[in-house]
C-alpha cells in the first residue's frame, strides 16, 4: 500500500521511501522514514494535497508525492 | 582594549523561533543584504560582549544542509566559506529529535557547534523534560537552553558563545555511526587524504559524495579530484547492490537512528500529548466548507484593512507630500504669465512622481504588517494547503496565493509587494510563474483609468463592465501562466510541495513592526530611487523640443493681449495704481498661495489666523480677493478672475502643444500604424507610454491632453468631446491594455530583484506588452470586422477567455516524478 491510499483518520506505519534524488531526500529531510507511525489527519477541500501526522509534528503533501511512501495499514 | 572579533552564525530548522534569537541577540543593530550572487536575503548584526564585537549572520531556516534548495547551498556554503567562529544551532526543544537532523550536519562539518535549545517553556507546558547535560554530554558540544520569547537564558547563551568563540578550536568529538557503510566511508576518505584534500573536512565530504550531492561533486572535481568521482560511483553503486537502499536513504535513516538514540537518553515525555491547540484550530481553518470561508475573510481583511482603510489613512499623509510640493514651489523660482522655468517645472514633475509612490507608504505599511502576521501566526501554509490543487493545475504553488491576493486577483492590489513575496515559494518554477503573472492583475493604479473609461463608454452597464475587469485579468493570467511554465519555465527547477504544518504562533509586535519597516525601508531604497530617474526621462521626453519660436511668439502676443484688456478694465479705479502691469504677475500669484493656504481649511478661526497673514503681506491685494462691499476692489476683483481665466487657457494650450511636439508624441505617433488595430491614435499612446513611470499618470497625460475651452469640464466630457470617432469597443481594448500592457517601473525593478536577473526583467516587460496590444488587436479588430458592440465584444471575449482558462486547465504536462 501507498501512503496516498490511506484515508483521513486511518493510521500506518512506514515501510519504504520509493523515491529517488531531490524528492526522497526532501521526504527523508522532512522526517518521513521507515518505520515511522503515521496517521493521516485530512484531504484539502479540493481532495488534495494531503495532511498528516508524524511523531508528534504535521505535514502536506501532494498525493502524487505519498505514491512514493510505502506503507503498512495498521 | 580587547579588540578580538568573532563571527557567529545562526542555523536551525524552520519553526524553532530563529528570528527571535537573532532579534534578542543584535537588538536594533540589523541589516539585510543578498547572498552574493542569488536573491535569498542575508540577515546580520551584531553585539558586544566584554569588549569583544560579536558579528551575526542569521542564515536561512532549513530543515537539512543538501544541495537540492537554494537556501541550504547559501547556508552551508556559508558556514564553509567565511568559517563562523560558532555556528548556534537554535532548536524547538519540544520537537527535539526531529531537529538534531540538522545538528548532526552541522557536527559534521566540523564547526564550533553550539546547541541552543529555544522553546523550553513550550517543552515545559507539554510535559517534556530535558536532560540538558547528558545531553551535551552525548554530543560533545555546550548546550545553551532557553526561553527566548519569554527573556529567559539570555545571558546565558551570550556567555557561552563567547567562551566557544574565543576558544582553541577543538575537533567536534561526536560521530554519527553509519553501520555498514562505514567501510565504503573509511576509503573515500582515505582517496581523498592521499590526494591532499586538506579544504574541507574529510569525512564530510565523504558522507556528502555517498549522497550523491552535485555541489560537493563539483568542489572535488575542481580540485582535480576526478578519480575520487568514478570511484564514488562504483561504491554508490556497489552499495545499492549489497543493501538494496540508496546511500543517501541509508545516510538520513542512520541520523535518525542516532537522534533516537540520543532523544532516548535525555528526553523524557511526562505526560502523552493529547490533542494540541493548533489541530484544533486546524479542524477549523483547513476544514473542507469552512476553511475556504476562513481563508476568504482573511482576504477580505486584508483588502479592507490595507487598501481601503490605508486609503483613508492616506488622506492625513497626502497634505504632508502636497507640503513638500509647495515647498518645492516656493524655493523654485516664480513662473511667469505664460511661461514657466524648466528647473521648476522639472522639480515639479519630479516631486509629483515620487509623490505619486510614497503616497502608497502608509497602504504598503499596513499591507506589510499584515503580511508578517499571517507568516508569524503560520497562516500561509495553511493557504497554501487550501489552494494548491487548483493552482498546481495552471504551473503555479499553493504559495502563489498570498501574492496573488496582494497583486489584486480581483480588484485593488499592488504589484510590488506581491512580486516582493514570491519569495516565500520554493518551487523555482510556480515562483518565476507566479511573478510573471503578478503585474497583469489589477493594481490599484489601473483603476482610475478603469473607472474614467467605464463612465464615458459603458455608462449603462458600469456594474457589468467593472465585473469583467476585475475577473478578465485572472482568466488571462492563469493561462499565461501555464503557458509560461510548460515553456520558457520548463528547465527551471522545482521543489516537492511537501511542507511542514507548524504550530499556530502569537505574532510579537517587534517581529511585525520591525519586519514591516524593513521592508518599507528596503521599498524607498531601491525603489524610489529609480523611479525618481525614469520620472526625469520621460519628462525630458514630454517637454523637448518644446515650442517654436512661432509659437512661443504667438502665446506671448495672447497673453499681452489678455493683460491689456485687464488694464483696460481697471483704468479708471483708484486702486489701479496699486496692480500696475508690473505689478499683475504678483497678484496671480498672490492669489494662487492664498488659494493653496486656505485650501481644506474649514475652521473658521484658523482661516481668520492665514487671512491676518496675507492681510499683512498686502493689504491691497486682499481687498482684491475679498472685496466684501468695496465696489471699486469689486471691479479688478471681477476683471482679474477672466484674466486667470485666460492665462489658464493659454497655459493649457502650450502645455497641450508641447506634448504634441514632444519626443514622446513623436514616438505616440509613430506607434499609431501598429495601435491602429487595438483603435488607439497616437494621444492614447502617449497617455500609455507616459504610464511607466506610475499608472496613475496615464489619467493626468490624458488631462493635459485633452484640453476644453470650458471651464471646469470634467475629463469625462472633454475626452468624450475630443475623440468623437470612440467607441465603446475602443474604450474595452483600451481597458485590455491597461489591464496588460504598461508594467510599471517600480514592478518591473522588484522582479529584477526577485529574480536576480536583468534577462527576466526585460522578458517580463517585453511580453506584457506585446500581449497588451495583441490582445487588444484581436478584440478591437475582430470586433469590428464582426460588427459587434462594446458591450457584445465583451461578453464574447470573456467567454472566450473562460473556456480557455478551463481548457489550460486540463491540459497536463508530463508527469513529475513519473
Amino acid at each position: 500500500m501507498t501512503l496516498d491510499q490511506i484515508k483521513p483518520g486511518e493510521q500506518c506505519r512506514i515501510k519504504k521511501l520509493s523515491a529517488w534524488d531531490k524528492l526522497c531526500q526532501r521526504l527523508m529531510d522532512m522526517g518521513v522514514y521507515p518505520g515511522l507511525r503515521v496517521k493521516v489527519i485530512r484531504n484539502a477541500p479540493l481532495e488534495d494535497p494531503v495532511e498528516v501526522e508524524l511523531g508528534g509534528y504535521f505535514l502536506s503533501l501532494r498525493h502524487d508525492e505519498a505514491v512514493f511512501v510505502e506503507v503498512d495499514l495498521l | 582594549m580587547n579588540t578580538q572579533k568573532c563571527l557567529v552564525a545562526l542555523a536551525g530548522q524552520p519553526n524553532c523561533g530563529k528570528s527571535t534569537v537573532f532579534n534578542a541577540l543584535t537588538g536594533a543593530s540589523q541589516h539585510v543584504a543578498n547572498y552574493p550572487g542569488v536573491t535569498v536575503e542575508k540577515m546580520y548584526g551584531a553585539y558586544r560582549k566584554h569588549g569583544t564585537r560579536v558579528n551575526v549572520v542569521d542564515l536561512p531556516g532549513t530543515y537539512s544542509l543538501t544541495s537540492y534548495s537554494l537556501e541550504e547551498r547559501v547556508a552551508r556554503d556559508f558556514i564553509l566559506r567565511d568559517k563562523p567562529s560558532v555556528v548556534v544551532n537554535v532548536m524547538d526543544a519540544s520537537n527535539l529529535k526531529r531537529h538534531l537532523y540538522l545538528t548532526f550536519q552541522l557536527i559534521e562539518m566540523d564547526v564550533p557547534v553550539v546547541l541552543n535549545l529555544n522553546m523550553m517553556d513550550v517543552a515545559e507546558r507539554r510535559g517534556i523534560e530535558i536532560d540538558v547535560a547528558r545531553l551535551a554530554e552525548m554530543l560533545g558540544v555546550s548546550v545553551a537552553p532557553t526561553a527566548i520569547k519569554r527573556g529567559k537564558g539570555k545571558k546565558n547563551l551570550l556567555n557561552i558563545i563567547n567562551e566557544v568563540g574565543l576558544s582553541e578550536k577543538g575537533k567536534n568529538t561526536f560521530t554519527i555511526d553509519y553501520g555498514v557503510m562505514e567501510a565504503f566511508l573509511e576509503e573515500i576518505e582515505k582517496l581523498l587524504a592521499d590526494r591532499g584534500e586538506a579544504d574541507y573536512p574529510l569525512r564530510w565530504l565523504a558522507v556528502k559524495l555517498m549522497e550523491a550531492d552535485d555541489e560537493v561533486e563539483k568542489i572535488v572535481q575542481q580540485s582535480g579530484h576526478d578519480a575520487v568521482i568514478i570511484a564514488v560511483k562504483q561504491k554508490r553503486r556497489a552499495f545499492e547492490d549489497e543493501f538494496d537502499e540508496l546511500p543517501e536513504q541509508h545516510i538520513a535513516y542512520a541520523r535518525y537512528k542516532a537522534a533516537d538514540i540520543i532523544a532516548d537518553e535525555s528526553v523524557f515525555v511526562k505526560k502523552k500529548d493529547t490533542v494540541t491547540l493548533s489541530d484544533r484550530i486546524d479542524r477549523v481553518v483547513c476544514h473542507k466548507i469552512v476553511g475556504p470561508l476562513v481563508l476568504v475573510g482573511v482576504v477580505y481583511a486584508l483588502y479592507h484593512l490595507s487598501i481601503v482603510e490605508g486609503y483613508k489613512l492616506t488622506n492625513y499623509t497626502w497634505p504632508l507630500l502636497a507640503r513638500l510640493k509647495s515647498l518645492t514651489a516656493a524655493v523654485m523660482p516664480d513662473p511667469a504669465f505664460v511661461t514657466e522655468p524648466m528647473i521648476r517645472s522639472l522639480a515639479l514633475w519630479f516631486v509629483d512622481s515620487v509623490n505619486a509612490l510614497l503616497n502608497y507608504i502608509p497602504i504598503f505599511f499596513i499591507l506589510f504588517a499584515l503580511i508578517a502576521i499571517l507568516e508569524d501566526t503560520g497562516y500561509m501554509p495553511r493557504m497554501a494547503f487550501l489552494l494548491d490543487r487548483l493552482f498546481k493545475r495552471f504551473g503555479l504553488h499553493g504559495q502563489s496565493t498570498l501574492p496573488m491576493v496582494l497583486g489584486g486577483v480581483f480588484v485593488g492590489g499592488c504589484a510590488v509587494p506581491a512580486v516582493m513575496s514570491t519569495k516565500g515559494i520554493p518551487d523555482e518554477r510556480a515562483r518565476f510563474a507566479t511573478l510573471l503573472i503578478i503585474p497583469m492583475l489589477n493594481c490599484l493604479a489601473k483603476i482610475p483609468l478603469y473607472i474614467l473609461m467605464i463612465n464615458i463608454y459603458f455608462a449603462d452597464h458600469k456594474g457589468i463592465a467593472m465585473m469583467f475587469m476585475a475577473t478578465i485579468t485572472l482568466l488571462m493570467a492563469l493561462p499565461v501562466a501555464k503557458i509560461l511554465s510548460m515553456t520558457l519555465l520548463k528547465g527551471r527547477e522545482t521543489a516537492p510541495f511537501i511542507m511542514e504544518m507548524p504550530p499556530y504562533h502569537l505574532p510579537t509586535l517587534r517581529g511585525v513592526l520591525g519586519r514591516a519597516v524593513e521592508r518599507i525601508w528596503l521599498f524607498l531604497k531601491k525603489i524610489v530611487t529609480i523611479v525618481a530617474a525614469v520620472a526625469i526621462v520621460i519628462f525630458v521626453l514630454m517637454q523637448f523640443p518644446g515650442l517654436s519660436g512661432d509659437s512661443k511668439a504667438h502665446y506671448a502676443e495672447e497673453a499681452e493681449k489678455a493683460k491689456a484688456v485687464f488694464n483696460k478694465k481697471i483704468k479708471d479705479n483708484p486702486y489701479a495704481e496699486h496692480v500696475r502691469r508690473d505689478n499683475i504677475m504678483a497678484l496671480i500669484l498672490y492669489v494662487d498661495r492664498y488659494k493653496k493656504a486656505r485650501a481644506g481649511i474649514k475652521d473658521k478661526e484658523k482661516a481668520k489666523v492665514v487671512d491676518a497673514r496675507f492681510i499683512e503681506e498686502n493689504e491691497i491685494f486682499f481687498k482684491v480677493i475679498k472685496p466684501k462691499g468695496d465696489k471699486d476692489a469689486k471691479k479688478i476683483n471681477k476683471a482679474l478672475k477672466k484674466l486667470i481665466s485666460a492665462r489658464k487657457k493659454i497655459l493649457r494650450q502650450i502645455k497641450a502643444e508641447k506634448i504634441n511636439n514632444s519626443f514622446l508624441g513623436k514616438i505616440g505617433r509613430s506607434l499609431e500604424p501598429v495601435t491602429q488595430w487595438a483603435g488607439f491614435n497616437w494621444r492614447v499612446n502617449v497617455a500609455l507610454l507616459s504610464s511607466f513611470a506610475a499608472k496613475e499618470s496615464s489619467v493626468a497625460t490624458l488631462g493635459a491632453i485633452y484640453q476644453s475651452d470650458e471651464e471646469g469640464a470634467t475629463l469625462e466630457k472633454r475626452m468624450s468631446e475630443t475623440e468623437k470617432n470612440f467607441t465603446p469597443l475602443h474604450a474595452l481594448a483600451l481597458l485590455l491594455v491597461m489591464a496588460l500592457f504598461p508594467p510599471c517601473i517600480a514592478t518591473v525593478l522588484t522582479i529584477k530583484i526577485q529574480t536576480g536577473s536583468v534577462k527576466w526583467m526585460m522578458f517580463s516587460m517585453a511580453y506584457q506588452m506585446l500581449l497588451g496590444i495583441v490582445v487588444a488587436s484581436i478584440v478591437f479588430t475582430g470586433g469590428r470586422l464582426l460588427g459587434l458592440s462594446g458591450l457584445q465584444a465583451m461578453a464574447l471575449f470573456f467567454g472566450m477567455a473562460l473556456t480557455f482558462t478551463i481548457a489550460m486547465g486540463f491540459v497536463n504536462p508530463r508527469h513529475e516524478y513519473q
